[in-house]
């Protein structure tokens, strides 16, 4: 091809496409995180020790299905949660059992906290009948309706104005419950947020609105995507708003349960954006070029499952062996899930026009 | 003639056309300075620049719009979507703007735009990442809809998309991106809308299949043909306007038809065409026609039910054997 002809004119803000005056992106700049302790928060020994199995077994998990893909024992997408575990984490443990979930395709590590088995998860990657959505969801689409994760949804924004239904049916039931919906910051961009933040507001809907910020809407990194502070949204809306260190637990932990407790009293929902990173690439094929590798160890230092440790460790709050034995029992339960997800049968194909209806013999047009 | 891969091929059509027409433009999601999901758009960003080679945000509705409107004021934008499973979002831009703009003004505005990605199923990617749109957009008024089959009708039509002064769609698929064909290299070189094209001869059984499903014709038909059954292949290129008369004199010679359509049943290509091939060559046919869609199901994940879901060369077989009688 010719060589490339000098532009004036210019729409999308350059990233490193243009290699004079192009650059690698900054993902997000991190607020600072909470100095509160988890005597301050509330939290006790045993929490702490539960999260700490917890974003461990959603590391492992991930790493392991990672293998698992590359091993070509299945296919399809697969979006890594890894690095951004705090969020999923903290969440869980702020808000109520009943109160109700919902994501995008990056779902994994959501899955696991609300209550997927390993096992049943990794059945679900491999597509086996004993997975979560018993094979037709994969990756994508694990959900538990049964702890009230309404699962993961693959059209980037189509799930927001979803959150904004549970909040009207919670509301509507005046059950006392609330709803959190988490989603990139590519999905800032799309009309469905913001029709459904009019909504809420409008509504005075009990829900919650999460941006995961993970620098990176695929290879485009946020400044590149979308404009201004993407919390800044909310203000168009005159709707309450946070900004959070999502590479900090206790940080998740605390505003979360702040919102939850503000949006159960007052009914009127939050935008939050929770700044993170994630450390693989968008799904399986990506060579990362729009980011540098001294970005990624930048956030690698601060990984949330290490400072938690450390946390732990530094407190005396837990020993080192006590650790190394919930981190053998995780590693035990992933293989365990593995070996499950490979010995589970496929479902049978008469399965394939199961689910489509609720009746047992519905119509189909052939 | 050239063997290129099928991604490039587009890419040379876009290449070409932007070469020759400034009012050109191309955007979608990752278009630009990632060289494209699929690496369609690779290098073009270094050759034409930020201008005219424009990474969107994911905002289906709005750049498909934007795209609506900058056509109505004189440019030729191409919009891509990184597939039609998405471009769902921007389906009130497509249907109810730009089909709609020249005849509500009477003739006024023209909109001559290109929405191009890959349509249909890429695997197991579940559900909303599998469906086959083609059928659905020819169903309205003022669109033409091309899904070819091999790269050489690709570049011919895609450039010919590009030129044409209404909206179109143009289709391909992920799969078929790295499929090598022989395109043309003669100088502009160009295939007509609304054509399409005689694949394979054969005197015993018509066999209709576009898009992805050629694929999966062809495969059917070097089956048969170990049995003596000579298929005839007919891909019709573009959806609409379809090339209905070739089918017809096809059919005329062999009395027999098989449809093979990646969509689901109701209102499908299949329907539209099985329905014209009864009004126009209903005294030539041996057999009722038959047709090979994909069942009235959404997409599976689990491989064992996406194969199970999946159009096969085994049910074209079946379906050739039922029009001739061998079963
Ligand atoms: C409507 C729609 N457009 C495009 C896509 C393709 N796509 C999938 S994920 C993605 C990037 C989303 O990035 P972000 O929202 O930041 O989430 P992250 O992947 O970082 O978790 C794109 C463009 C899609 N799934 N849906
Ligand atoms: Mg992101």
């Amino acid at each position: 091809m010719a060589k490339k002809k000098k532009e004036e004119i210019r729409f999308a803000p350059t990233g490193i496409g243009d290699v004079n005056e192009g650059a690698v992106q900054k993902g997000v700049d991190l607020p600072d995180a909470t100095d509160k302790t988890h005597k301050d928060l509330g939290l006790s020994e045993e929490q702490l020790l539960a999260m700490f199995e917890q974003m461990y077994l959603q590391r492992r998990f991930e790493e392991r299905s990672m293998q698992q893909y590359q091993k070509g024992k299945f296919g399809g997408f697969l979006h890594l949660y890894i690095g951004q575990e705090a969020i999923s984490t903290g969440t869980t443990f702020a808000l109520d059992d009943e109160d109700d979930i919902i994501t995008a395709y990056r779902d994994h590590g959501w899955g696991l906290c609300r209550g997927i088995s390993a096992k049943a998860g990794m059945a679900e990657l491999f597509g086996k009948a004993t997975g979560s959505s018993r094979g037709k969801g994969g990756s994508m689409h694990f959900a538990n309706a049964e702890k009230k994760f309404w699962g993961g949804y693959g059209i980037v924004g189509g799930h927001i104005p979803i959150n904004a239904g549970f909040a009207f049916a919670n509301k509507y039931n005046a059950n006392g419950n609330i709803s959190a919906c988490f989603f990139g910051d590519g999905a800032v961009d799309q009309g469905a947020l913001h029709e459904t933040l009019n909504l809420a507001q409008l509504w005075k809907l009990p829900a919650i609105f999460v941006v995961e910020n993970n620098g990176y809407s695929m290879g485009t990194a946020a400044a590149r995507h979308t404009v201004a502070e993407i919390v800044d949204r909310a203000k168009g809306y005159n709707m309450k708003s946070a900004v959070i260190n999502g590479m900090d637990l206790f940080s998740v932990y605390e505003k979360m349960k702040e919102i939850a407790d503000d949006v159960r009293e007052n009914s009127e929902p939050w935008f939050v954006e929770i700044r993170t990173y994630r450390y693989r690439g968008h799904s399986m094929s990506d060579p990362q070029k729009y980011r540098t590798k001294e970005e990624l160890e930048e956030y690698q230092k601060i990984d949330p499952i290490q400072r938690l440790k450390t946390y732990l460790l530094e407190n005396e709050l837990a020993k080192e062996d006590q650790l190394k034995e919930i981190e053998d029992k995780v590693e035990q339960e992933v293989l365990d899930a593995v070996e499950f997800a490979d010995e589970s049968p496929f479902p049978e194909e008469k399965e394939l026009y199961e689910d489509m209806f609720v009746e047992d013999d519905p119509y189909f047009h052939v | 003639m050239a063997e290129l891969q099928f991604r490039e091929a587009l890419k040379h059509a876009i290449d070409e056309e932007m070469d020759r027409d400034e009012r050109v433009f191309i955007m979608g999601e990752e278009v630009a300075e990632y060289n494209g999901a699929y690496k369609v758009t690779e290098g073009l960003l270094d050759k034409y620049g930020f201008k005219r080679v424009i990474d969107t945000p994911i905002s289906e509705l709005g750049f498909a719009g934007l795209g609506v409107g900058a056509a109505m004021r004189g440019l030729r934008p191409i919009v891509e979507f990184m597939t039609f499973n998405f471009a769902v979002l921007a389906a009130d831009q497509i249907i109810n703007h730009a089909t709609k703009v020249k005849y509500m003004t009477g003739g006024q505005i023209d909109c001559p735009i290109v929405f191009r990605g890959p349509n249909a199923s890429a695997g197991q990617l579940g559900a909303t990442h599998s469906v086959s749109y083609d059928s659905m957009y020819a169903h309205f008024p003022g669109l033409k809809v091309i899904y070819p089959s091999e790269p050489g009708d690709a570049k011919g039509l895609l450039k010919s998309a590009i030129r044409d002064d209404n909206p179109v769609i143009f289709m391909e698929s992920e799969q078929m991106y790295g499929m090598k064909g022989e395109v043309s290299d003669a100088e502009d070189f160009i295939i007509p809308i609304g054509k399409g094209k005689i694949k394979r001869e054969g005197s015993d059984v018509t066999v209709v299949a576009h898009g992805k499903m050629y694929h999966v014709a062809v495969q059917a038909a070097n089956q048969l043909a170990k049995d003596g059954i000579e298929c005839e292949i007919i891909d019709p290129r573009t959806v609409k306007p379809l090339d209905l008369p070739l089918i017809i004199e096809s059919i005329k010679k062999t009395n027999r038809c098989v449809l093979v359509d990646e969509a689901h049943p109701f209102g499908g290509l299949a329907a539209e065409i099985g329905f014209l091939i009864q009004r126009e060559a209903f005294d030539y046919l041996d057999a009722p026609v038959q047709r090979v869609c994909l069942p009235d199901v959404n997409a599976p994940f689990s491989k064992k039910l996406f194969d199970a879901w999946f159009p096969s060369p085994k049910q074209v077989i079946d379906a050739v054997n039922q029009v001739t009688y061998r079963t």
